[in-house]
């Protein structure tokens, strides 16, 4: 017998005795907890979001369109980054007063050569301000899940309020599970060390968010 | 009202003072309350040490004892929860075994009528203030199953805090177990005497003469404990301290 | 190679030095109460609480019931999306699928997620014995892994270390693995935590094949979910070519929605943050991203023996926060190595003896390593109640009965060793339901009071040895009641 058709008749045999339950799956569970906590504006949802980031130490600037490639390129300029890594989708005029050299997502490359790069930039699919979080789903404007990994500076633009949700509820309403995503709260941290949490450890120890308006 | 005390074994035998102050209590607040003889043990040790079966007939006693009163009230928040939460627990697992109703319809009456002494004062009689008087310097530990198996919450400490003359003293971690757990005091001696002797230093630092709980074989250990450690303090059951009075003070 | 449990004694007895170690006290006491007083804070923040808790063990209780059902659309799901679905119905044969497939990619090693999953396997130690080498990388498991050290706890499995003792074993032992310690490493968490990015950044980037285990699996999409802090699950899932996840079948959950109570509940209770850093979230393969073949393997190894249990299948909802652990009397005093089992803790009190069974002497002794305090139920975000399959367990143990093992119907014998408990517990009943006898028993007490030792011989040091005897009073309550009919007489 393969473990499967095993695995399968013990399951079958261990409920054997127990009442039948033809709920269907969206009766079977209460859902009257909240879709959100508290009411907000969408400004404030937005101030919620910053400073929740800010409480995960992340550093957060807003910009504004035309500003944004000035912004970014001092970001770069400040932590002397000398390579970029932009995905493929990312308007081309984010990055286009940096000083640095623009290294594009390639499939091809090598995670060591990805290690060699100073810093990415990226958008996000969607800012959830409950939990200062941003969400990456691989589209063309955030690339390879890899990207936004490996260097150690990460540099992430939220269009604001658009891509901000309250809660977690409400980001998942949002999201594709198709796609590959990356939830990233703060910058890499361990709590490992007597249970107290240090920030920085094999991801970007350093992340910026650009709340873009 | 017809008014039974449960005073469970472990008082009647170790500690009639508590069960003498009961009864000056409820009888001050104008309760007449009655001591059925043939009460003995609600089972509680034997069901948490995995003797269920052996648990059963001392239930079905429980509920032939009490039955026919309306209010059946016990100074121990642990036997208290035997009564309420685990009593129904039985009749389930008796049904869920192919053993019919009985046990479940036995035990059904008493449930609801069962009572810790500081909930019935609080909630049955609506008093917070008792009119005692007990002049000494207290910390409260409130002991797992009335905190958590019967969600006695702060009422223990506004009746304290109703006394005259005692100064009522926040006791740190006072929400952590004190290690006695019934046969774990025995069966993990070593962790469990850890845990009182934490308790006990916790205590200590309060300043406070006195522990009080409203459960004695928590107590017990903690008693015995702060009288091996020679720390000074005395454990006090919370009803001796409610039925103390200036006229008639508990020693 | 970890140290291993196996041949453990029992719980008492294993307790024994960690409670007369006052570092490993210490270092239990300061961890546990920081992150208590965290969690608090964080769960506080939800006025929803309880709704999500009540939600969560809904969702768990109903995938349970219907497991077999959940189970096929998930192979249906994962296969869909380019993924191979494995199915093992015990450790043995979950290494054996794993050693194959890693075989198959023509490597010799491997990177690894924290994974409790396969820990409770062995799977470091069964790819050894073939040629592979797995790495730990979380930084607790690679505290452990470089210390030939066993995990404490589900969470922070080198919680009993302190900072002072990584940095030792950082600096005598990485050397022997890689790159090793800067010469001039202290003990400050952020120094540590940049040995530990330095040691394992080039295993991360040469490596061809990443192990996991997962926190959620969803039926309906296919989606496997982990959730993590330092960011190696992320350089685990995405930098290999292969991907293989070892997973318990009751991590399924049924639907992607189920995922907006448990990304709330999870990580308030575990490191006690809104959110924690990362969480990875991936269906199947993805062209040009990430592993180019993913394979699953559903690990059944006691689950489906518990899940067969009445009442102790309620353990199965667990989604291993480690909220009990933290908020545990005993844990925090006997250490997590004294539970003998990869799950310490009363999670891991309920667990380890159904998923092995009860035979062992440390898996017989796990049900009593409690108090009853009732604080781990209270946390528990799917509100497992602990103490009711403690004591259901104990009933296995005292009193055997029937009980499923490797998916056959079985009749346990009552555990050795508790026939003197068994004749005082029967005896006290008989007593109990003889009130005369009771009474007499009382006041022979009574009489006799005065001859009481303070302290007890033999058995009875259990309680002596730490803790005076009360006095005996010079007449049993009932005694007093039928003299003054409760105090009317006037004769106190």
């Amino acid at each position: 017998m393969s473990g499967r058709e095993r695995i399968l008749g013990r399951v079958r045999r261990a409920l054997a005795d127990v009442a039948p339950d033809d709920r269907p799956y969206g009766e079977a569970v209460p859902r009257d907890y909240l879709r959100e906590h508290g009411r907000r504006t969408v400004e404030e949802t937005v101030e919620l979001l910053a400073e929740n980031l800010a409480d995960y130490r992340a550093v957060v600037h807003r910009g504004t369109e035309d500003r944004l490639p000035a912004l970014i390129g001092r970001l770069l300029a400040e932590r002397g980054s000398r390579e970029v890594l932009v995905p493929a989708g990312l308007p081309p005029a984010w990055t286009a007063a940096a000083d640095a050299v623009r290294v594009d997502d390639r499939a091809a490359d090598t995670p060591q050569r990805l290690d060699r790069v100073d810093s990415v930039v990226t958008g996000c699919a969607v800012a959830v301000a409950e939990t200062g979080t941003i969400v990456l789903d691989g589209s063309p404007d955030q690339g390879r899940r890899r990207i936004s990994l490996v260097p150690d500076h990460h540099i992430c633009v939220v269009r604001v309020p658009d891509q901000v949700v309250s809660s977690v509820p409400q980001a998942l309403e949002r999201l594709d599970p198709g796609r590959p995503l990356t939830w990233i709260s703060g910058p890499s941290a361990t709590s490992d060390i007597e249970l107290d949490r240090v920030e920085g450890v094999h991801g970007p120890r350093t992340l910026e968010v650009i709340l873009l308006g | 009202m017809r008014v039974a005390l449960f005073l469970t074994c472990v008082n009647d035998t170790l500690y009639p003072d508590t069960g003498r102050a009961v009864v000056k209590l409820l009888t001050r607040l104008g309760v007449d309350v009655d001591f059925p003889m043939g009460q003995s043990c609600c089972g509680q040790a034997h069901y948490n040490t995995g003797y269920r079966h052996e648990a059963e007939p001392l239930a079905r006693h429980f509920s032939d004892v009490f039955r026919e009163y309306d209010a059946i009230v016990t100074p121990s928040g642990s036997c208290g929860a035997m009564v309420r939460e685990l009593y129904p627990r039985m009749g389930e697992r008796a049904r869920a075994e192919g053993r019919g109703d009985g046990l479940a319809r036995t035990l059904a009456p008493v449930v609801p009528k069962t009572y810790e002494l500081t909930e019935f004062l609080v909630d049955v009689l609506g008093v917070t203030d008792v009119g005692a008087h007990y002049p000494h310097k207290v910390t409260y530990h409130p002991t797992c199953h009335g905190l958590r198996g019967l969600g006695l919450g702060d009422r223990p400490r506004r009746l304290l805090r109703a006394v005259r003359g005692l100064e009522l003293v926040e006791l740190p971690g006072a929400e952590e177990c004190c290690g006695f757990g019934g046969t774990f005091a025995l069966k993990n001696a070593e962790v469990s005497a850890a845990m009182g002797a934490d308790k006990v230093r916790n205590a200590e630092s309060t300043g406070a003469e006195v522990l009080c709980a409203a459960d004695n074989s928590c107590l017990m250990h903690l008693g015995g404990t702060m009288s091996r450690l020679r720390t000074g303090m005395r454990p006090v059951h919370i009803a001796e301290i409610l039925a103390s009075t200036e006229e008639e003070p508990a020693v | 190679m970890t140290g291993t449990f196996v041949g453990m004694p029992a719980f008492p007895k294993a307790a024994h030095d960690a409670v007369h170690d006052p570092t490993l006290r210490g270092n239990l006491r300061h961890a546990t109460h920081t992150i208590r007083a965290k969690r608090a804070r964080a769960v506080g923040e939800l006025s929803d609480w309880a709704a999500l808790r009540e939600a969560g063990r809904r969702i768990k209780d109903h995938t349970l019931r219907h497991l077999d059902r959940y189970l096929l659309q998930l192979e249906e799901s994962v296969t869909a999306a380019g993924g191979t679905v494995h199915w093992a119905a015990d450790a043995d044969e979950a290494n054996r699928i794993v050693a194959r497939l890693v075989r198959e990619t023509g490597e010799s090693e491997v990177v690894k997620v924290k994974s409790m999953a396969t820990q409770e396997i062995g799977l470091n130690e069964a790819l050894e014995a073939e040629g592979i080498r797995a790495y730990e990388t979380d930084l607790a498991e690679l505290i452990v892994q470089l210390g030939e050290d066993r995990p404490s706890h589900i969470l922070v499995p080198a919680i009993h270390r302190n900072r002072g003792e990584i940095r030792d074993i950082f600096r005598k032992e990485m050397g022997r693995w890689g790159r090793p310690a800067p010469d001039d490493l202290t003990d400050t968490p952020a120094e540590l935590a940049e040995a530990a990015r330095l040691h394992l950044r080039e295993k991360f980037l040469r490596a061809k094949v990443g192990i996991s285990g997962a926190n959620f699996m969803v039926a309906e999409t296919g989606t496997l979910v982990v959730v993590e802090s330092e960011g190696n699950g992320r350089m685990c899932l995405t930098l290999p070519e292969t991907l293989i996840s070892v997973v318990g079948i009751e991590k399924v959950v049924p639907a992607w929605r189920d995922l907006e109570v448990f990304l709330q509940t999870l990580p308030r209770s575990s490191t006690a943050e809104r959110m924690n850093p990362y969480t990875s979230m991936w269906t199947g393969t993805t062209d040009e991203d990430g592993p180019r073949a993913f394979h699953l393997v559903l690990l059944d190894n006691g689950r489906t023996d518990t899940l067969a249990d009445r009442v102790g299948r309620q353990a199965l909802r667990c989604i291993r926060c480690s909220a009990c652990l933290n908020v545990c009397p005993v844990y925090e005093r006997a250490g997590g190595h004294a539970y003998g089992s990869v799950y310490p803790g009363p999670i891991g009190a309920i667990l380890s003896p159904q998923l092995r069974g009860t035979a062992s002497e440390i898996d017989a002794s796990l049900p009593y390593a409690s108090s009853l305090c009732g604080a781990c139920y209270e946390v528990c975000p799917v509100a497992i109640d602990i103490p009711e399959v403690l004591v259901h367990l104990r009933e296995r143990v005292v009193e055997g009965g029937p009980a499923v093992r490797q998916g056959n119907k079985v009749v346990l014998r009552p555990a050795k060793g508790h026939a003197a408990e068994r004749a005082a517990m029967r005896a006290a009943r008989w007593a109990f339901g003889h009130p005369g006898a009771l009474r007499a028993g009382q006041r022979l007490a009574s009489r006799t009071r005065r001859l009481h030792p303070r302290t007890l011989p033999g058995p009875g040091r259990a309680w002596s040895g730490t803790r005076d005897l009360p006095a005996v009073p010079a007449e049993p309550f009932r005694d007093w009641w039928q003299r003054t009919r409760g105090g009317k007489d006037g004769a106190e």
